[in-house]
């Protein structure tokens, strides 16, 4: 599952660094914005099954590589 | 009786946090005298004017009876999918539930700024605007499986409750449930309680001295440069803009501020609602400081939830075009939220076209090199605040005439 995800993430960043970003915040780094927040909730829902709306996390809880996995994680 | 303006409510203000903070400092619970407050100050609110009173009761009933009612429906979908059972959704009644409860906790707000525009007072009444957000995402929050439970009497304090009732901040109704639920530890409360005072005396500052300065200075200005020569009616006209804008921002945060202290006594974390404005960068991050609670609730009801359904349903392919959307329609409906006018809508709409253009600019190669750049930041600084300016300008009413 974390490989399938990481590519998500990959992928609505548009930035390969995420793979050795695992622990940076993604919306200071500018990789994520409001709108790429959004693709990665509605990817995850596709792939995953997961869904998380928009007010279920705070973004304090979601913004690096490694809460994103933990918060899919936990809804699996 | 206003609000944070009258003798009179300082006066029942002071007498009515001595028992809560008694109750606070002992580590009981101050939930049913905060509620017993809440309700007298409501009726003090609206001593001199019982339609409104009973505007404000009838909206309270059909949010409670809604909410429940909506509550119940989801209890029976979500135990009937935990269930592995198909939910009763054949009756129509069942599969709406969603919109009928969302239509139902609308419409009184939606009649009142209709009838306004007549010159009427349909439902209306002061706080409602306000009212309408804590009940909206209360609803929303249910559909999405985040609010299971919604003790009758919380729920009813968080309506009412009077430090924040007449013009926000807008509070959460989970937080609200959460501080209402804990008992705050002696030396919490006194931290609470030192941080609220001290907000509470900022604010009264800023909205006692600070904004009267600039609403006389709104006036003065023009007056005293005179209209000899057409640059004095320009400055003038400036100046006169740039007041009503630092005297906007010292009424509203000292009120806000105030408003968090007074939060702070009954043991309720009322959250920030500025955090200086005028030293934006950007729109975004002028909305990111302004009228926070209200962008944020814009943000996380309306504008996520609409750019996620233009994305799933393939409306848009872009990502860009659709922000840009989603801002321009985000801020519109705030717009419409402050009042049916030319202007408000003006204004609204203003701030959509200001965040779409933002975003575009944020994506170009001339942004991404020189964004770090000092003089970058002390241009963008610059046009920033002029651009807020013009936009409290149209708000005011000045530029569009009614």
């Amino acid at each position: 599952m974390e490989e399938k995800l990481l590519a998500l993430i990959a992928e609505v960043c548009d930035s390969d660094d995420i793979y050795d970003l695992r622990d940076v915040d993604l919306f200071a780094e500018g990789l994520l914005d409001s709108m790429g927040a959004i693709d990665l909730l509605i990817g995850i829902e596709e792939q995953f099954s997961v869904s998380i709306a928009p007010t279920e996390v705070a973004r304090e809880e979601m913004n690096t590589v490694d809460a994103i996995i933990a918060q899919v994680g936990k809804r699996l | 009786m206003t609000f944070y303006t009258d003798p009179a409510f300082f006066i029942l203000l002071a007498v009515s946090v001595i028992p809560a903070i008694i109750l606070g400092l002992r580590e009981k619970r101050i939930k049913a005298y905060g509620f017993a407050v809440s309700v007298f100050f409501i009726l003090v609110l609206f001593s001199k004017d019982g339609w409104e009173l009973a505007a404000l009761l009838f909206y309270l009933l059909v949010s409670f009876t809604v909410t429940k009612w909506y509550l119940a429906q989801q209890k029976k979908k979500f135990s009937s999918a935990a269930a592995h059972v198909p939910a009763p959704s054949a009756r129509p009644l069942f599969r709406f539930a969603y919109p009928i409860a969302l239509f139902c906790v609308i419409a009184p707000l939606v009649i009142y700024k209709v009838s306004a525009v007549f010159d009427a007072n349909l439902l209306g009444f002061l706080g409602i605007s306000y009212i309408t957000f804590k009940t909206v995402q209360v609803v929303i929050e249910i559909h999405d499986g985040l609010i299971e439970e919604m003790p009758p009497l919380d729920y009813l304090w968080f309506l009412i409750f009077f430090p924040t009732f007449t013009s926000g901040p807008i509070l959460r109704s989970r937080s609200f449930q959460d501080d209402v639920a804990s008992l705050i530890p002696r030396a919490e409360y006194c931290d609470l309680l030192l941080r609220g005072a001290y907000r509470f005396l900022i604010g009264a500052f800023y909205k006692i001295v600070c904004s009267s300065v600039f609403s006389i200075a709104l006036w003065f200005i023009p007056k005293a440069l005179g209209d000899t020569s057409p640059v004095m009616v320009v400055l003038g006209q400036v100046g006169s803009a740039w007041s009503y804008g630092l005297y906007l921002f010292f009424d509203f945060a000292g009120y806000s501020l105030m408003a968090m202290g007074v939060g702070a006594v009954f043991g309720i974390r009322v959250p920030r609602n500025f955090k200086a404005p005028f030293a934006s960068l950007d729109i975004k991050d002028f909305w990111n400081r302004w009228h926070i609670t209200l962008s944020f609730w814009l943000r996380d009801f309306i504008f996520m939830r609409l750019a996620r359904f233009i994305r799933k349903e393939k409306l848009m392919t872009s990502r860009l075009a659709t922000s840009c959307c989603a801002y321009v329609i985000n801020m519109g409906i705030m717009g419409l939220w402050h009042g049916l006018t030319p202007s408000y809508i003006a204004y609204g709409l203003y701030h959509g076209l200001l965040l779409a253009g933002n975003e575009i600019f944020s994506k170009t190669a001339f942004y991404k090199r020189y964004k770090d750049k000092r003089v970058f930041k002390l241009v963008s600084w610059f046009v920033t605040i002029n651009l807020v300016m013009f936009g409290f300008a149209l708000f005011s009413g000045r530029v569009i005439p009614a």
